[in-house]
């Protein structure tokens, strides 16, 4: 017999829709609020400001070491959440399935996100599923909007990066990007290579308690790398950043596999990683906080933020190995393998 | 790549810093051949560390910047064929021919893919039995020798719809050529590494003898940059030039005998077109006779669109040294990293990316 896939059917909203929903969907996704099958989900009354995200999905492979689509899906809106510093308290999951998907992957991307969203304390609340002819998508995207509550006194924004104060990352960069490329590329570097996709809202919350105002800037360095989303706060903020690139923490393997298809660790996607420009006095403090999560441990300073030139524009500098300077600008296209 | 690391240390780099410092006197140009040493060169900060004397010139050793508008042509010309996927180094998907690059092409409905190696396109063409996949062979002496073996397997196992378009191009010719031109203005060579593993170091010797032009064969981590620089440096100050090798743990007197002859089996000598430099005698490489069969050029029907160089771009003269990227008109204003003009703006190896990225002048 031929493997169960999906048809136009499931998205068509009548009896097989139901049967997809009611035996796949809310097997793994337990929320009464989504069980109840209404047209939007009502939630509890909330104190403070709401914060509101969005993010699409559309990654190929959908299966990759250290995870898949699903996992991305819930990590990446849970932390575009966390880096204004709100508290994540629901998410939508809306899928695209190109007619043909089998459901035994559906299945699997479902259950992940069940379960990282058990995990993580965030429940889906409300679903939507669309089935298109086969060509018209390529296997499956997924769209999440997530809603938090900003409930501490803080102020986080890229606009507020102030000379002196240091630049954190939460831990080793480009892992992300380089699992994908190189499995898309068909290279098996072997080695610890896998996704470091994560949510990062109880990180952030260990540093934010007691104390948020010494926090100037968070942001998770996705597509583009840590590079471009450090020009854009240099950009923002007005100010100039200049990294260590003796600090920067990039694993054995991840080097390799960059020198091997030819792109640099600094522009290459973070899944997991979380980027904090604070006060000086209290960097060393919130790197040992960090440190002590598992999602942290690898968290070092990196960097310096500086006051701009008077007649210059922002921009962002590496202090390489050898005491060279280097500018970092912002990624420009997509990250392209080099010919040698 | 933790073998590397001791080339990038400061331990090793600082001393060579300051003999360098010590045996310059004068201003110097030196020309960096190739493409990999001006990315690493600007990667690792290394301009910014070097005596103000020392001047470095980019030359044309950017595989996809030398590659002309005529071969790019072609190369959307066969992405345009039906049932046909042309297969493409990364870098080079971005370069515009005269209407649009190989990404326009794709975008236009065209098929074409990223590979990493000639083998990934074989592969490709034994999986897809009724598609003709197309290789776009650029690059130097580094990737001629696979393409042969690549060429060489297709013939073996009897694949038939496996296609190369010879673009190929050869690193001495084209360094004679621009040595004989009476304004290059440049005092020694520092000589790519990779090449010179398959030429051998000797290939050089004319180029120091004819020319009276300094050489250094040199790897591509700061400390063997710095080693070639100061190799240079020495032998200008010293009035003798020749051709030092500083990149012995790669790199020979007669390179790699087995790849010569490989690349020499399957290709052979011929005129090509360099963008901005023209024609070079002697300087490409195509099929020999007995693998025409592979020649998409003899066997499919590509009708490559007629090509001129962009106007007002100033890439032949960067490429040649006579100029800096600043200095053309459309540097950073018309041509940049998103929308080039040029192809020396496309490769993240080429002149004008690398100064457009990493270095301040816009």
């Amino acid at each position: 017999m031929d493997k169960k896939t999906i048809s136009l059917d499931h998205g068509s909203g009548g009896l097989a829709s139901q049967k997809l929903i009611g035996e796949l969907f809310l097997k793994y996704l337990t929320s009464p609020a989504l069980a109840s099958l209404e047209d939007c989900a009502v939630l509890d009354e909330q104190t403070g400001r709401i914060a509101m995200s969005t993010d699409s999905y559309v990654v190929t492979p959908l299966f990759f070491p250290g995870g898949n689509i699903g996992e991305l899906a819930v990590n990446g809106t849970i932390n575009d959440l966390a880096m204004r510093g709100a508290r994540p308290i629901a998410l939508s999951l809306a899928l695209i399935i190109e007619e043909g998907f089998p459901l035994d992957d559906l299945e699997k991307i479902i259950q992940t996100i069940g379960r990282v969203s058990e995990e993580a304390g965030v429940a889906i609340v409300t679903g939507d599923t669309k089935v298109v002819p086969k060509g018209a998508a390529d296997g499956l995207f997924i769209n999440t909007t997530g809603i938090g509550v900003v409930a501490h006194h803080c102020n986080i924004s890229g606009k507020r990066a102030k000379p002196g104060d240091k630049v954190i990352i939460s831990g080793s960069l480009g892992d992300h990007g380089i699992t994908i490329m190189s499995n898309q590329a068909g290279i098996d570097i072997g080695g610890d290579i896998a996704s470091d996709t994560t949510s990062l809202h109880n990180l952030v919350a260990s540093i934010l308690e007691p104390e948020t105002c010494d926090v100037h800037v968070m942001r998770d360095p996705t597509r583009g790398g840590l590079a471009t989303t450090l020009c854009e706060i240099a950009q923002s903020s007005k100010v100039n950043i200049i990294l260590e690139q003796d600090k920067l923490p990039i694993k054995p393997s991840v080097n390799t596999a960059c020198e091997i298809i030819g792109l640099d660790p600094l522009y290459l996607a973070n899944e997991g990683k979380c980027l904090i420009i604070c006060t000086a006095s209290r960097a060393e403090q919130l790197v040992k906080i960090m440190r002590q999560t598992p999602e942290g441990k690898d968290s070092a300073i990196i960097g310096t933020v500086s006051t701009v030139e008077q007649g210059k524009k922002p921009r962002v500098t590496l202090t390489t190995t050898i005491g060279g300077t280097r500018l970092l600008e912002p990624l420009t296209g997509e990250p392209l393998p080099r010919i040698c | 790549m933790k073998c590397a690391d001791e080339f990038r240390s400061r331990e090793i780099t600082a001393p060579l810093l300051q003999e360098l410092q010590k045996t310059v006197d004068k201003p110097i140009r030196i020309m960096e051949v190739c493409g990999t040493h001006t990315m690493s060169i600007f990667r690792h900060g290394i301009r910014s560390l070097l005596p103000p004397e020392v001047t470095l010139l980019s030359g044309p050793g950017c595989p996809v910047c030398v590659t002309p508008a005529s071969h790019i042509n072609a190369f959307v010309a066969a992405a345009s064929l039906p049932e046909t996927i042309v297969t493409t180094f990364g870098d080079l998907i971005r370069v515009p021919g005269t209407s649009g690059s190989l990404a326009d092409a794709r975008s236009r409905g065209g098929q074409v893919e990223i590979v990493y190696s000639p083998m990934d396109a074989l592969s490709l063409a034994q999986n897809n039995p009724k598609k003709n996949i197309v290789f776009p062979a650029i690059g130097f002496e580094t990737t001629a020798p696979t393409i042969a073996a690549t060429v060489l397997m297709a013939k073996n196992l009897e694949i038939k719809n496996f296609f190369i378009l010879s673009a190929g191009k050869t690193m001495p010719s084209a360094l004679k050529q621009l040595m004989g031109d009476p304004d290059l203005a440049v005092d020694g060579l520092l000589c790519p590494g990779h090449v010179s593993a398959i030429i051998g170091s000797d290939a050089y010797l004319p180029i120091a003898r004819d020319y009276k032009l300094c050489c250094a064969v040199a790897g591509f981590e700061p400390a063997d940059i710095l080693a070639g620089l100061l190799s240079l440096a020495g032998q200008i100050q010293r009035k003798a030039p020749t051709v030092e090798n500083c990149y012995t743990r790669a790199v020979t007197s007669q390179g790699n005998l087995r790849a010569s002859q490989l690349m020499h089996q399957v290709f052979m000598e011929t005129d090509s077109e360099w963008r901005g430099l023209g024609t070079i005698p002697d300087s490409g490489l195509e099929l020999r006779e007995e693998f025409a069969c592979f020649d998409a050029t003899r066997q499919l029907d590509i009708h490559p669109e007629p090509a001129g160089e962009p106007k007002g771009c100033k890439c032949g003269d960067i490429l040649k040294g006579h100029l800096l990227p600043p200095d053309c008109p459309l540097y950073g204003t018309r041509c940049t990293p998103l929308n080039p003009v040029g192809p020396c703006m496309v490769s993240s190896e080429g002149t004008c990316a690398a100064f457009y990225r990493y270095s301040d002048k816009k």
